[in-house]
């Protein structure tokens, strides 16, 4: 019991997350108490609007909580510094006006700018880092292409190896796989399965996939309007969970082949 | 952010380049003195002809510096701008920075005349003048900034900065009609643009702007580079947004506002040069790019104002005809191309 303590690297205790507009309270979601250990891969699944992004945007520090604590580490976000934060949780997003300008070895090792000096001057530690992250990722031939000669594919791959070289116990991704084709939906999410395995990294992601997601992710957490729940994929499963997720007149989940079908 | 080392030889060009533009710049103007002349002035006491040390020590020189100032200023305010805004077409002329700054400017020139003498010769020194400029161009660069969090639209932002534009002039020109023949002159005078007319005293006052706005730059190299991948994921990176953003803006500001204090509203310079620069040197890492910019400024600066001078005619053109004339093409050039935003 102890030992499943220290592994833990992020919990939320009554979390509610929304938005404050002056003195008007926009609720998205509360009572949230999930728990993510090291080296699982957990995905976040929910129809959309019902706060996927806004979840991960307040335990990654992007966006404040109204109420309850984040807890990474054993330590409580609040007391966290931004500077310590960036050596905590590393984030992959869609859609920034990311410069494709960038080399891909150069916009990785930008995620070693929380380690580096005042000017930003790589040590052979961190080039070390970038290293290790292109070959993780296994974009290492690319590394001294320009992003914007990069597949969508290609890209996602060189952000996800960005966060890599931030070197964090935590992986933040916000809808890695939109965009993608299902092979390439395949190939993200197998490696970030390998890279919860290989770095022992906890890595938190919010997709659509929830097929995928069943088959890979060790744990998921599911958002729905009346509540979250998570769990295994086993666990949910059991729990008849997925059955409301969607409003039920057009597509339903089959426990059988763990998958959404269409209604006939 | 690798090899950088690669990068110091092209620096170095840049460098001599910039010295042998700003020693071509100092040696032609409407009254040609022979180069060894030239440097016999700048480089002994010994006296040569004393009209033409008159017009190199006090005119040519200070000429020259306040070239150097300008050019590197603004364009240094443009890449700050291009990379806070993450927007190719930012810049300080673009934006209504100038614009604010120049009803900054008229509100001292013409205004003084309207709101009485006494508060008229307070505020109309060169102190006074940048700090007129420098607050104008910031009032807008803070509005933009507003209408930028509100509107992440890339040409929304530069419709608000052209608006800007037009609100200040139309400002500007409620101010001339009420105003003395002789002020509207200094002012229309003003608005073309000059380097020619700097004082080594107001050269001094530029200098100390100069060397704030460039070094909140310095110390902002980092976080410049961070903000390449956007503001979300330069806050993850640690970094600071609003701290650094408000330092940004301030540094933006004075650089902008105070070289368009003395030298006018320039245009294009600061748009055109972070692109050219791009061109010669195809980096992003602003530890290579700021020091470039800065030599690349000066150096189109320096050369923007030989050919206003018309080497060997009694005639000046208006610098800012000329900066136009180099800028506006490298606006359409950045539009038509096909890539247009990959910067």
């Amino acid at each position: 019991m102890t030992e499943n303590r220290t592994n833990i690297v992020l919990k939320t205790e009554n979390l509610k997350i929304g938005y404050q507009k002056k003195h008007l309270q926009i609720v998205i979601a509360s009572h949230i108490n999930v728990e993510v250990k090291e080296g699982e891969l957990v995905a976040v699944i929910g129809i959309n609007g019902v706060g996927k992004s806004t979840f991960l945007r307040s335990i990654s520090g992007v966006q404040n909580p109204l109420e309850g604590k984040i807890i990474i580490n054993s330590e409580d976000k609040e007391s966290i510094s931004s500077e310590k934060l960036a050596e905590l949780i590393s984030l992959v997003l869609t859609e920034q006006p990311v410069s494709r300008n960038l080399g891909v070895a150069e916009l990785v090792a930008l995620g070693r700018q929380p380690y580096t000096n005042w000017i930003g001057s790589l040590s052979e530690g961190d080039r070390q880092k970038v290293r290790t992250a292109l070959e993780l990722v296994d974009i290492d031939p690319l590394k001294n292409k320009k992003c914007f000669e990069l597949s969508d594919g290609q890209f996602q791959k060189v952000l996800i190896a960005r966060a890599l070289a931030q070197d964090t116990p935590i992986m933040i991704l916000d809808e890695p796989t939109s965009h993608l084709d299902m092979y390439h939906k395949a190939q993200v999410l197998k490696l970030l399965k390998q890279l919860s395995v290989q770095t022992k990294k906890a890595v938190i992601f919010a997709t659509h996939e929830i097929n995928l997601a069943l088959q890979l992710c060790d744990k998921i957490i599911l958002m729905k309007e009346d509540g979250i729940l998570q769990g295994t994929p086993n666990e949910l499963i059991e729990k008849r969970a997925f059955e409301s997720v969607f409003p039920a007149d057009l597509i339903i989940f089959d426990p059988e082949t763990r998958a959404f079908r269409i209604k006939t | 952010m690798q090899s950088t080392r690669k990068y110091t030889v092209s620096l170095l060009i840049l460098l001599f380049l910039t010295v042998v533009i700003w020693f071509l710049n100092i040696g032609l103007g409407s009254v040609s003195i022979p180069f060894d002349e030239i440097l016999a002035v700048i480089f002994s006491a010994e006296n040569s002809k004393e009209t033409w040390r008159y017009i190199i020590m006090d005119y040519r020189i200070p000429k020259a510096f306040t070239s150097v100032l300008a050019g590197s200023g603004l364009a240094v305010s443009g890449m700050l701008m291009q990379t806070m805004f993450r927007n190719p077409l930012a810049g300080p002329y673009v934006l209504g920075l100038s614009s604010g700054a120049s009803l900054g400017v008229a509100l001292v020139l013409m205004g003084a005349s309207l709101f009485g003498g006494i508060a008229g010769a307070v505020i109309f020194s060169s102190w006074g003048l940048v700090i007129a400029s420098s607050v104008g161009s910031l009032l807008v660069l803070l509005a933009v900034m507003i209408a930028s969090i509100r509107l992440k639209d890339t040409m929304a932002i530069l419709i608000i900065g052209l608006m800007f534009a037009s609100l200040s002039s139309a400002v500007v020109s409620v101010l001339a009609y009420f105003s003395p023949a002789a002020q509207l002159q200094q002012y229309v005078f003003w608005s073309y643009g000059s380097v020619g007319d700097l004082s080594w005293n107001e050269l001094g006052v530029l200098s100390f702007f100069w060397l704030l706005g460039i070094g909140i730059a310095i110390f902002s190299i980092k976080n410049l580079n961070s903000l390449l991948l956007g503001e979300q994921y330069a806050r993850s990176l640690g970094m600071n947004i609003r701290k650094n953003r408000a330092l940004l803006i301030i540094s933006t500001s004075f650089l902008a506002g105070s070289i368009t204090a003395f030298a006018g509203p320039i245009a294009f310079v600061g748009l055109a040069v972070p692109h050219l620069i791009r061109q010669v040197i195809p980096v992003n890492d602003h530890r290579i790019l700021l020091p470039a910019v800065i030599l690349g400024g000066a150096i189109l600066m320096l050369l923007c104002d030989i050919v206003a001078q018309l080497p060997g005619s009694e005639h000046t053109l208006p610098i800012n005809a000329i900066t136009s004339l180099v800028g506006a093409p490298v606006v359409i050039w950045l539009l038509v191309r096909k890539r247009k935003f990959l910067f």
